[in-house]
C-alpha cells in the first residue's frame, strides 16, 4: 500500500466557536501519486477543505496530517512554510501577478521555498530553463507570448502559466481549486491531460476540485464534499 | 525577505503613474520642509554675522534693541546723540584699542549715510573675519567724498565721479536737501548681505559741512556758507550717534562696559553686538517657528496622500495578496510587502526632494541674493536637516503600519480565497 499524503480522521472545523460546523470529516485519505477528483458545490466545504490541506486554517478537532506532518503541531508560520515547500495552486482564475513576466510568475514559489529551489538546483539547468521546460511541456513555447504581460494572455494560457508555477520545484501535493472552469471543454480536456502527463513525471499528487462531474471519469477516484462531509450546509 | 522586497518593487512600478505622483508630492513637501530649514538657519546666520569683531556697540541710553536696531540695521533714529568730547575721552581709555564713530541722520534716496572715519573699513568686520571690500575705487578722502554700499550703486545706477547730493533725515519724500555741497562718489563696496550694502559712507567731516550753516535741525535763515569755504572751517563734529569700540583683550570686556555704562557726565549704554543680535532674533523666532510648522504640516499632507493611494491600492491588490499567500508567503510577508512600498515611496520622495531643493538653490541664489539679500549656501546638509530626513524617512515608513495592518489582517480573513 503506497504512502498517504492526505490522511484527515474525525476532522471538523468552524469559523466562529458559537457557530455550526462547516466541516466535519471521518475520515479522508489521499494516497501519493493518486490522482483525485474532488466533486463539491459552492457551500460544500470544499474551500474550508482546502485551506484546511493548505494550513491557512488548522482543524478545531480531530486529525489532519498532510505528507506524515500533523498540522495542528506547526505553528502559523511553519504551516506558511510546509505551504511553500509541499503545496503547489492552481486557482480558478486570477492566478498571476499582473506586473511580473510569465516567467517571473512561473519562477515565484522559488522565492518562497528554498527546498523547491534545491530541487530545480538539482536539475543539470539553471531556474529560467526550468520554467521555459514546463512552459514548453504546457504547450507555451512562444517566445513572444512569453514576453508579453500576463494579462494580455487567454485565460487558456493563465491558467497554463498557473500550472506550470504550481509544478516548478515539483511539490509533492498539488491543489487545482475548479481550474479549468473558465475554460472551453476543448481546452478543459487539453488541460486536464497535461496536468496528469506533468504529475506523473514529477510524481505529484494531484487534488482537482471541480463541481463539473463530467470531467471525473479519467481521475484514479472520485470523491463527492457532500458524502465526506456531514457537516450540515447552509452558509458556508 | 529580499524577494517580498524585490516583489514590493515590481509591484510599485507596476504602479507607477500614482506612485510617481505621491513621490512628487513627498517631493515638494520635503524640498519646503528642507528649504525653509535652510533658509532658516542662513538667515539666522547672516543675521549674526552682520557685524562682527566689533566688541562693544555704544550710544547714548536707550535699550540695546534700539541700539543696535538704529545703529547697525539704520531703522529708526537715535533719540540722543554722544558728545564728541565724551567720545574723545572714551577712546582714550587704556582698555580700549580703537573705536569707530557713527553719525547717522543724512540720507540719499531714501538710503542712509554713515557719516565716519576710515577706520570703519578697517574694523567693520561680517560673516566672522572679513571686511568690506571695494569693488571699485577707494574709501573716501577728502570732505566732499562718498562711498556707495552695493546695493545703493546698483540700483541707483551711479559710477566713479557721480556727483550726488545729500538730504536731511530719513526718507523720501520733502526732505530738505543739501544741494548746495554735491558729494563726488571715489568708492563703491562689494556686496556683503549686511545693511552696509544699502548705506552711503561720508567722512565725519563731511556731514558736519552739510550742517555748517544749519541750527537745529533747519537752515539757518541767511546764513549761507559754500562749500569751498566750509572746508577752511573747523569740521570737528559736535556729537556723534554711536560708536563701534574693539578691545586691546576681550577680557574685558565687561569691565569696559560697565565703565561706559557708569561714565558719569553722559548717560550712555554699551552692549555687546553678538548678544544683542541674538536676542533681537529671538523675537523673530515666532515667525520663524511658525514657517517651520507651516511646512511640517505640508509634509503630514504629503504622507497623508500616500497613505491613501496605499490604501486605495489595498483593494485592488487583494488578489495579489491571495496568490502570494497561496505560494506559502506569510501574512508577516505581505505586511512587510505593504510597509516596504511606503518606506521605498517616501525614500524615493525624500531623495527626489533633496535634488529639488538643491537644484532650487542654485538656481534661484543669484536672484535671492540681489533681491531679498539672502545667501543660502549649496553646503552639505547639516545635522539638523539629515535629522529632518530622517524623521519624514521613518514617518513615511510608520504611516505605513496602517495598510499594511490592514493588508495583514486582510489576508488573514481572507486566506486562499480570491476575492475580486
Amino acid at each position: 500500500m503506497s504512502q498517504a499524503v492526505v490522511e484527515a480522521h474525525k476532522l471538523t472545523f468552524r469559523w466562529q466557536p458559537d457557530h455550526a460546523d462547516v466541516l466535519n470529516i471521518e475520515d479522508l485519505r489521499v494516497d501519493s501519486g493518486e490522482k483525485l477528483f474532488l466533486v463539491g458545490h459552492s457551500g460544500s466545504g470544499k474551500s474550508t477543505l482546502l485551506s484546511l490541506l493548505a494550513g491557512v486554517i488548522v482543524p478545531q478537532t480531530g486529525r489532519l496530517s498532510v505528507l506524515g506532518q500533523d498540522m495542528h503541531k506547526l505553528r502559523s508560520a511553519q504551516r506558511d512554510h510546509f505551504r511553500a515547500d509541499h503545496v503547489g495552486f492552481i486557482f480558478q482564475m486570477f492566478n498571476l501577478i499582473p506586473y511580473l513576466s510569465v516567467v517571473d510568475n512561473v519562477l515565484l514559489p522559488l522565492r518562497f521555498s528554498s527546498s523547491r529551489r534545491q530541487h530545480v538546483a538539482a536539475l543539470d539547468h539553471d531556474e529560467h530553463l526550468e520554467a521555459r521546460r514546463l512552459l514548453d511541456h504546457l504547450g507555451l513555447n512562444d517566445p513572444a507570448l512569453l514576453e508579453r504581460p500576463v494579462t494580455e494572455l487567454s485565460v487558456g494560457q493563465q491558467q497554463r502559466v498557473a500550472a506550470a508555477r504550481s509544478l516548478i520545484g515539483a511539490p509533492q501535493l498539488l491543489i487545482a481549486d475548479e481550474p479549468t472552469s473558465a475554460l472551453d471543454p476543448h481546452h478543459r480536456q487539453t488541460f486536464i491531460e497535461l496536468l496528469f502527463r506533468e504529475c506523473e513525471e514529477q510524481g505529484s499528487t494531484l487534488l482537482f476540485v471541480s463541481h463539473d462531474h463530467s470531467l471525473g471519469q479519467r481521475f484514479d477516484r472520485q470523491l463527492d464534499m457532500a458524502d465526506i462531509n456531514t457537516a450540515t450546509q447552509e452558509d458556508q | 525577505m529580499m524577494a517580498v522586497l524585490q516583489l514590493a518593487w515590481k509591484s510599485l512600478l507596476n504602479r507607477r503613474f500614482t506612485a510617481l505622483i505621491t513621490i512628487f508630492t513627498i517631493a515638494l513637501s520635503v524640498a519646503l520642509l528642507l528649504g525653509i530649514e535652510r533658509l532658516r538657519h542662513d538667515a539666522r546666520q547672516g543675521f549674526a554675522n552682520t557685524i562682527s569683531g566689533t566688541d562693544l556697540l555704544v550710544g547714548a541710553r536707550s535699550g540695546p534693541t534700539q541700539l543696535l536696531l538704529y545703529s547697525v540695521f539704520h531703522i529708526g533714529n537715535a533719540t540722543n546723540n554722544i558728545s564728541w568730547k565724551t567720545y574723545k575721552e572714551l577712546s582714550q581709555h587704556r582698555k580700549i584699542a580703537w573705536t569707530v564713530p557713527i553719525s547717522l541722520g543724512d540720507s540719499h534716496a531714501g538710503y542712509r549715510v554713515i557719516g565716519t572715519t576710515q577706520g570703519f573699513y578697517e574694523h567693520y568686520r561680517y560673516a566672522g573675519k572679513r571686511n568690506l571690500a571695494f569693488a571699485q575705487g577707494r574709501p573716501f578722502k577728502d570732505v566732499f567724498d562718498v562711498v556707495l554700499g552695493s546695493e545703493v550703486a546698483k540700483k541707483l545706477e551711479y559710477r566713479i565721479g557721480d556727483e550726488i547730493t545729500l538730504a536731511h533725515g530719513a526718507g523720501k519724500v520733502n526732505l530738505i536737501k543739501h544741494d548746495d555741497k554735491p558729494f563726488r562718489v571715489v568708492g563703491i563696496l562689494g556686496p556683503s548681505g549686511t545693511p552696509v550694502d544699502r548705506s552711503l559712507q561720508v567722512h565725519l567731516h563731511g556731514i558736519e559741512a552739510i550742517h555748517k550753516d544749519w541750527f537745529a535741525g533747519s537752515p539757518i535763515p541767511g546764513v549761507r556758507f559754500d562749500a569751498e569755504r566750509v572746508r577752511n572751517m573747523d569740521l570737528t563734529p559736535k556729537t556723534i550717534t554711536a560708536f563701534l569700540v574693539g578691545l586691546k583683550s576681550r577680557i574685558a570686556t565687561f569691565r569696559v562696559q560697565r565703565d561706559i555704562n557708569e561714565f558719569a557726565t553722559e548717560p550712555l549704554l554699551a552692549i555687546l553686538p553678538g548678544a544683542a543680535l541674538a536676542e533681537l532674533w529671538e523675537m523673530m523666532a515666532v515667525a520663524e517657528n511658525a514657517l517651520l510648522v507651516i511646512s511640517v504640516m505640508v509634509v503630514v499632507v504629503g504622507l497623508t496622500g500616500m497613505l491613501t493611494v496605499l490604501l486605495t491600492s489595498l483593494n485592488e491588490r487583494r488578489r495579489e495578496m491571495a496568490i502570494l499567500r497561496s505560494l506559502g508567503a506569510r501574512p508577516g510577508q505581505v505586511f512587510a510587502l505593504v510597509i516596504g512600498e511606503a518606506s521605498a515611496i517616501s525614500l524615493i520622495g525624500l531623495l527626489a526632494g533633496i535634488l529639488l531643493l538643491y537644484l532650487g538653490i542654485a538656481g534661484l541664489r543669484p536672484w535671492l541674493e540681489t533681491e531679498f539679500n539672502l545667501f543660502i549656501s549649496l553646503g552639505l546638509p547639516s545635522h539638523r536637516e539629515l535629522g529632518l530626513m530622517l524623521l519624514v524617512w521613518l514617518s513615511g515608513t510608520l504611516i505605513g503600519l496602517i495598510p499594511a495592518q490592514r493588508a495583514y489582517r486582510n489576508s488573514l480573513a481572507d486566506g486562499l480565497t480570491i476575492r475580486v
